[in-house]
């Protein structure tokens, strides 16, 4: 593992820091609430869903920093994920719903549907949802990408027929007929495992295991861009035809990476889904996927923890801005948009890396 | 006419209500409440003289009571004893007077009762009503009568039309006339005339007569004629099947026109600039806000404002577009993928600052009354009027845009630095000049496609947002650097939406649209129409 993080001190802060926090929010948090440290459960919730946001930036970086495709919808991946771990919720439910149907969930009953959808099988089991959580995303970036790459779709082209691929997706999903809960989307989740996503326990659990999710993807995604393949990775995005005289099959290479990106991206859309107790189609919208894109570049593309740092940052601030002044909100993140791509290419990584060097 | 109402009248004996009737001539002054006394106190077969009375004092009057009758809304108040239309006679309803127009609000349902008629009487009220809607003054007032009562006449009402129709002259009213009077023969008992009508109706693209035709098949499954009617069925739904497909391509060619509208703009700036311009949406946006202030400031002008607006729209759209080139785009040359970052970045802040401004509610801009409208080809085929000047909008922006380009000395520039800069340059073109110009019109050209947007849809901030995806669609599917590319691309998936939709549903058709576009991509990367020559990136 420390040979992963070596000439990374970026990384070595990012994994420290989220070490730190795994150990010291539950102490923070069990603390009596009228202390000056105790750290609320709300702001733990908080702190989980932007680092799940966090894995969706890597996945992204590593597609966009390491292989040059600037993917417009990696949303998509990310909301194939969060519904598989919807559908398992959903199942948990059981007759607690409103209709109190053992079998069928409450907008199946409203819609007049007898039995359960032969693609809800098994989501009861949690390590069919799981499966699926990686799987279909995969299958989903296998496809598309054997078809893309293989007819060297590249550029602009290509981005723009990801945004197709996920405002496509949206459409889909809003319909009632699709079986996934249409416009309102999955939602009143009970418990997860048999824990209560109420409880202060789930929701530190859900913490530590996002915060574990993406220790693990950073040092998967470190070991993919260090390893010799990660040498090429980054000589098809300088120079993609030259790579392809010197005997490499760069379709083949392109579409590993993007698998493996679309993974961690729906298991990062798991994790986020529990925390936030919803998933519906908006979360396909283009809109998402390219907010991800301001996140790894206002980070620093290519030097992955860049890009877990700018997610975590920025989604704070929207947060914050959201509700303190949702006037200005847009006009930051728009701010920023252009204010990175005129002022900051390498992003905030870059400045530190910069001032390093001086 | 009379006369025959007082034999009538006679043969059941009712002298009393003669006297009646008497005093109420001699008098010589219509007293509507004596009337409206009479009518509430009559029995039902005292009431058919009371209207023929009526209707010999004041026509409009008896028949608009009579329809009233008809469609059970008379009633009378007991205690002013005069008569009400009442839609829904329960508490609280509101009930017209009918004398004055007055309006009060019933506190009981049994404060009113009903004028009630039997089934003779609405015979004889529907015979006198439909005589008189059949002998209106205007043509489509007859013309609306006639068609009501296809297939539902009665022998006086044959014997009317058939005296009516030789003193008509409107040419639509006389078909209308035999279409009723054929249907109606349809079951006569004589072969020659049902042979004719047959015939007749044929020949008639009114749904009604192929109505007819199969309940004809139905009623008459013996009949000899049953060979002839099929062959005219299977005619007539050959006719609506073609003509239904000719409404299709209409409506397909609207959806296309607006999809052209939306992206022809993007055909310039990303097709012949290369830039990506994710502000485009935005900049339409821009225009329909335009169309919005002028408005306002002429409301009593709508149609001339909007003729304003196209002028406008493209001078403030063209205007933010070359800010945003000469502020932000032109550090960002040949880095294509940074560019759709920045001008996303604008867009967020271009939608915000109209939220900020107008409120982030939808405003409504008026549509001019020439533009509503349906143009009737034939009963099976009505053109929208609207659909109809998007298309002609589009084709002429259209049309504008290529002389721009191929006819004009900044086309034959905007030309050259697109495909060779430093060429270009050396021969004495500003091509930072023209990279401005050149923006500018593609964003003017999408100011333009706002206002027509704004006659379609809302005006809000987030409209710019809906058609973004389009656009790119339109200008990827055609072909780069390609306006006639654009103009075939969009309309043929306009086309192919409209076409899809009636088996898989609006949003559906959508979808397929999308996976084919990204099927279609791997096919042909550079589009419908790819760009060749040596500068070509392929």
């Amino acid at each position: 593992m420390m040979r992963l993080l070596n000439n990374d001190v970026g990384g070595r802060w990012l994994i420290g820091s989220l070490l730190l926090a795994i150990v010291l929010i539950p102490v923070l948090n069990s603390l009596p609430a009228s202390s000056s440290l105790y750290f609320p459960t709300y702001s733990v919730t908080l702190l989980g869903k932007y680092l799940t946001l966090a894995l969706l930036a890597l996945s992204v970086d590593l597609v966009w920093g390491y292989l040059g495709i600037l993917t417009l919808g990696h949303a998509a991946f990310f909301a194939l994920g969060a519904y598989a771990m919807g559908m398992y919720l959903m199942r948990q439910i059981g007759d607690r719903g409103v209709y109190a149907n053992a079998e069928l969930s409450d907008f199946m009953v409203f819609l007049d549907w007898q039995e359960l959808p032969w693609f809800w099988q098994g989501f009861d089991q949690f390590w069919v949802a799981i499966l699926m959580v990686m799987l279909v995303p995969a299958v989903l970036a296998f496809g598309f990408g054997y078809l893309a790459f293989r007819s060297r779709v590249s550029g602009v082209y290509l981005s723009i027929i990801t945004q197709a691929m996920t405002y496509a997706l949206m459409l889909a999903f809003y319909r009632n007929e699709m079986g996934l809960g249409g416009n309102n989307g999955l939602t009143d989740f009970k418990d997860i495992l048999g824990y209560s996503l109420q409880s202060d326990h789930t929701k530190m659990a859900l913490f530590i295991a996002s915060a574990v999710a993406l220790i693990i993807g950073y040092l998967l995604c470190r070991f993919i861009t260090t390893s010799r393949a990660g040498k090429v990775v980054v000589a098809i995005r300088d120079a993609e035809e030259r790579t392809r005289f010197m005997g490499y099959r760069v379709e083949n290479i392109k579409l590993w990476v993007f698998v493996f990106s679309a993974m961690l991206a729906g298991v990062a859309g798991a994790l986020y889904v529990p925390q936030v107790g919803i998933i519906n189609p908006n979360e396909f919208s283009p809109l998402n996927s390219i907010e991800v894109l301001v996140w790894v570049a206002v980070g620093g593309r290519a030097t992955l923890y860049g890009a877990a740092m700018g997610a975590i940052l920025i989604n704070y601030a929207k947060s914050y801005l959201t509700v303190e002044l949702p006037e200005v909100w847009l006009f930051v993140l728009g701010g920023l948009f252009v204010f990175v791509t005129l002022v900051l290419p390498q992003g905030v990584a870059g400045l530190l890396k910069r001032k390093g060097t001086e | 006419m009379i006369n025959q109402w007082l034999v009538n009248c006679l043969s059941w004996g009712m002298g009393c209500l003669l006297l009646v009737l008497a005093n109420l001539s001699q008098a010589g002054t219509f007293e509507i409440v004596e009337y409206e006394q009479a009518l509430i106190k009559a029995k039902f077969d005292q009431k058919a003289q009371i209207m023929a009375s009526w209707y010999e004092a004041d026509q409009a009057q008896a028949v608009h009571l009579m329809q009233l009758m008809l469609d059970s809304q008379l009633y009378y108040l007991k205690q002013d004893k005069r008569l009400y239309q009442v839609e829904d006679a329960s508490s609280g309803a509101i009930a017209q007077r009918i004398h004055d127009g007055g309006l009060i609000t019933l506190k009981k349902k049994r404060d009113v009762k009903r004028v009630s008629i039997n089934n003779r009487l609405r015979s004889v009220f529907r015979q006198r009503v439909t005589e008189t809607q059949l002998s209106a003054a205007k043509p489509q007032d007859r013309l609306a009568a006639a068609e009501s009562i296809i297939g539902d006449t009665t022998p006086e009402l044959m014997a009317t039309i058939a005296r009516l129709r030789l003193g008509e002259t409107d040419a639509s009213v006389l078909a209308a006339f035999d279409l009723v009077l054929a249907v109606a023969t349809l079951h006569s008992s004589n072969e020659d005339q049902q042979r004719q009508s047959i015939r007749l109706l044929g020949e008639s693209l009114h749904p009604a007569s192929l109505n007819a035709l199969n309940g004809f098949l139905l009623t008459y499954p013996q009949s000899p004629l049953i060979p002839m009617v099929g062959k005219y069925v299977e005619q007539i739904n050959g006719k609506v099947d073609f003509y239904g497909s000719l409404e299709t391509i209409y409506f397909g060619l609207s959806l296309g026109s607006v999809l052209v509208l939306a992206g022809i703009g993007l055909a310039i700036t990303f097709g012949v600039m290369g830039v990506i311009n994710m502000a485009h949406g935005e900049l339409i946006m821009i225009g329909a806000y335009t169309t919005y202030l002028i408005q306002q400031l002429m409301p009593n002008h709508i149609g001339l404002s909007l003729l304003v607006a196209v002028p406008a729209a493209f001078l403030v759209s063209g205007a933010v577009g070359i800010l945003i080139e000469r502020g932000v785009i032109r550090f960002l040359y040949g880095r294509p993928l940074e560019t759709l970052l920045a001008t996303f970045g604008i867009s967020l802040i271009l939608q915000q600052a109209v939220r900020s401004i107008f409120s982030p509610l939808n405003r409504s801009v008026e549509t001019p009354l020439w533009m509503t409208g349906v143009i009737d080809i034939n009963p099976l085929l009505s053109l929208t009027q609207s659909r109809m000047y998007i298309i002609v909008f589009c084709l002429t922006i259209f049309l504008l845009l290529l002389a721009v380009m191929k006819r004009t000395r900044l086309g034959l520039q905007v030309r050259a630095v697109s495909q060779n800069r430093d060429m270009a340059k050396s021969m004495g073109v500003r091509s930072e000049w023209i990279d401005a110009l050149t923006f500018g019109l593609g964003s003017g050209v999408a100011g333009v496609a706002g206002v027509a947007l704004s006659q379609l849809t809302n005006v809000g901030p987030n409209m710019g947002q809906a058609y973004i995806i389009d656009s790119f669609m339109v200008v990827v599917f055609g072909g780069v650097g390609n306006l006639w590319g654009t103009l075939v691309a969009g309309l043929s998936l306009g086309v192919a939406n409209k076409i899809l939709e009636p088996w898989a549903g609006a949003v559906l058709s959508k979808v397929l649209v999308l996976i084919f576009i990204i099927l279609f991509i791997q096919k042909r990367p550079r589009g419908l129409f790819p760009q060749r020559g040596r500068d070509a990136k392929g």
